[in-house]
């Protein structure tokens, strides 16, 4: 099993290079998309069918949003002009951190052998407290709901700042706006004596 | 009825051929079912009301990339999808409040009948169909709000050229 | 132990990619691919060996979910986030629109200069 989910990893790590690297944006959009469906492999090989599921439609989702976005430029090809000194800044850092990384996951329980305090109860009270089977959305909707509300709460308010942002004020009804009469230069005597900018 | 349908699929001005158009005429329905199964049978097997609501938008993103979103808003108009929306979270709010008559906040206070039947488990189904409508009418909206704005600002940039 | 440092090698990419790239679009590519190894570690987090899902058939003994069954605190917290990452992505491609609208260009060091 860790073998298969080692390969798993190679082919994401593979792909999320092909990602950052290529030249051509609709390439790396594709290669996003590979290293997501990986992921819902993985997912299925940890025993976890839900967030499965929900990885596959939502990967399609995010592909179909960002290619929305690449098509917006006419050419899809860009100049990347990186320059040696944020890479090399950056491996540095990063190098750093994955050494230091190293010796704090060696602190954590070993792959395979969890530490289940709390969900060894959900596991063994779980069907009968709340009479589902799934325990999974047991958790989310009985055991954990308050969390839940706050999850669409979050998700109601990215929506809304999506919304606010997209909200149609063109130039058009700029100009409109700007040649009709704001309140102040109706009143007939301020009128008399404005002359105009 | 069916001769306007033919019209519009063999009106290849605005979406997809005509090949696309009739696969997604007949697969709209097989999600539309996918979806509502995987949403009120979320607490038998794997699933849920997140899940289930975004395969739901899936179905109406597939209408909208294959014929066009006037047809898209022809079904479900950007009114009816706040509505919908806002109304989701709400219910989903009030049924949490409504445990205050048992005592406590989010209180699993319906009578959870036998395992294994869909109508059990008490305070997770109605939940899970609270967030179904409210992850599809989210999902929906934005995908439209970002559909009409492209065309916009396309259409701006070629009044400027 | 090794697929720990993995994913987080994988984090770790897309963190570069989010510094050390100009495109406005390779930057929200390096959050996306940020959030799938985030994700990835949690699950991994959960996992016990010889594991089933955390799912109750007909027919099935409550004690082999008892002995045998994977976290399913993790797989919750994932689930949300999963779709929580498709509203943050649609927020961030709507202020890419716009500025593209504004700058005509996704490029950011020029969005970057001053105007006087």
């Amino acid at each position: 099993m860790e073998i298969y989910l080692l390969i798993l990893l190679i082919f994401m790590i593979i792909g999320s290079i092909i990602a950052i690297e290529a030249k051509n944006l609709l390439s790396s959009v594709i290669s996003v998309g590979v290293v997501g469906f990986c992921l819902s492999i993985a997912f299925l090989m940890l025993g976890a069918p839900d967030i499965a599921i929900t990885q596959v439609v939502v990967e399609i989702l995010i592909l179909v949003v960002l290619i929305r976005a690449t098509i917006t430029m006419d050419n899809t090809a860009i100049e990347e002009g990186g320059g040696t000194f944020p890479f090399v800044t950056s491996l540095i850092f990063f190098g750093l951190f994955l050494f230091f990384a190293f010796f704090a996951l060696l602190e954590i329980p070993r792959f395979g052998e969890p530490l289940m305090r709390v969900s060894s109860e959900y596991l063994k009270t779980g069907p009968e407290k709340t009479g589902a089977t799934n325990i999974v959305t047991a958790v989310l909707l009985d055991f954990r709901a308050y969390d839940t509300l706050g999850e669409a709460t979050v998700l109601f308010t990215s929506i809304v700042g999506a919304f606010g942002i997209l909200r149609r004020r063109g130039r058009k009804h700029k100009r409109e706006i700007d040649t009709e009469k704001v309140g102040i230069l109706e009143d007939a005597d301020i009128k008399k004596d404005f002359k105009g900018f | 009825m069916a001769r306007d349908v033919d019209k519009e699929i063999r009106d290849t001005s605005k979406g997809m051929t005509s090949i696309v158009k009739t696969i997604v005429r007949f697969a709209m329905g097989i999600i539309i079912l996918f979806g509502a199964y995987i949403v009120l049978y979320g607490h038998l097997t794997p699933g849920g009301g997140f899940s289930g609501g975004v395969i739901l938008a899936s179905a109406f993103i597939v209408l909208t990339l294959a014929f066009g979103k006037d047809m898209a808003l022809g079904k479900l108009g950007d009114k009816a999808a706040s509505i919908l929306d806002n109304s989701g979270a709400l219910a989903f709010a009030i049924i949490g409040l409504l445990g205050y008559t048992a005592g406590y906040y989010f209180l699993n206070f319906i009578d959870h009948g036998t395992t294994f039947e869909l109508f059990s488990a008490g305070i997770i189904m109605p939940c899970n169909i609270a967030i179904g409508i409210k992850v599809t009418a989210s999902v929906f909206a934005i995908f439209m709000a970002l559909s009409i704005f492209g065309r916009f600002i396309s259409a701006l940039v070629e009044e400027e050229e | 132990m090794i697929l720990y440092f993995l994913s987080l090698v994988l984090f770790v990419m897309g963190l570069y990619c989010l510094v050390a790239k100009k495109n406005i679009i390779k930057k929200i590519i390096g959050i996306v691919i940020i959030e799938y190894s985030i994700n990835l570690f949690l699950v991994l987090i959960g996992y016990r060996s010889g594991g089933i899902a955390p799912i109750l058939l007909r027919g099935m003994e409550r004690s082999e979910i008892i002995d045998r069954g994977v976290d399913p605190l993790p797989q919750a917290l994932v689930l949300t986030s999963i779709v929580i990452g498709l509203g943050v992505l649609a927020l961030m491609v709507a202020m890419c629109l716009r500025l593209y609208e504004k700058y005509k260009t996704f490029d950011m060091s020029e969005i970057n200069k001053l105007r006087g």
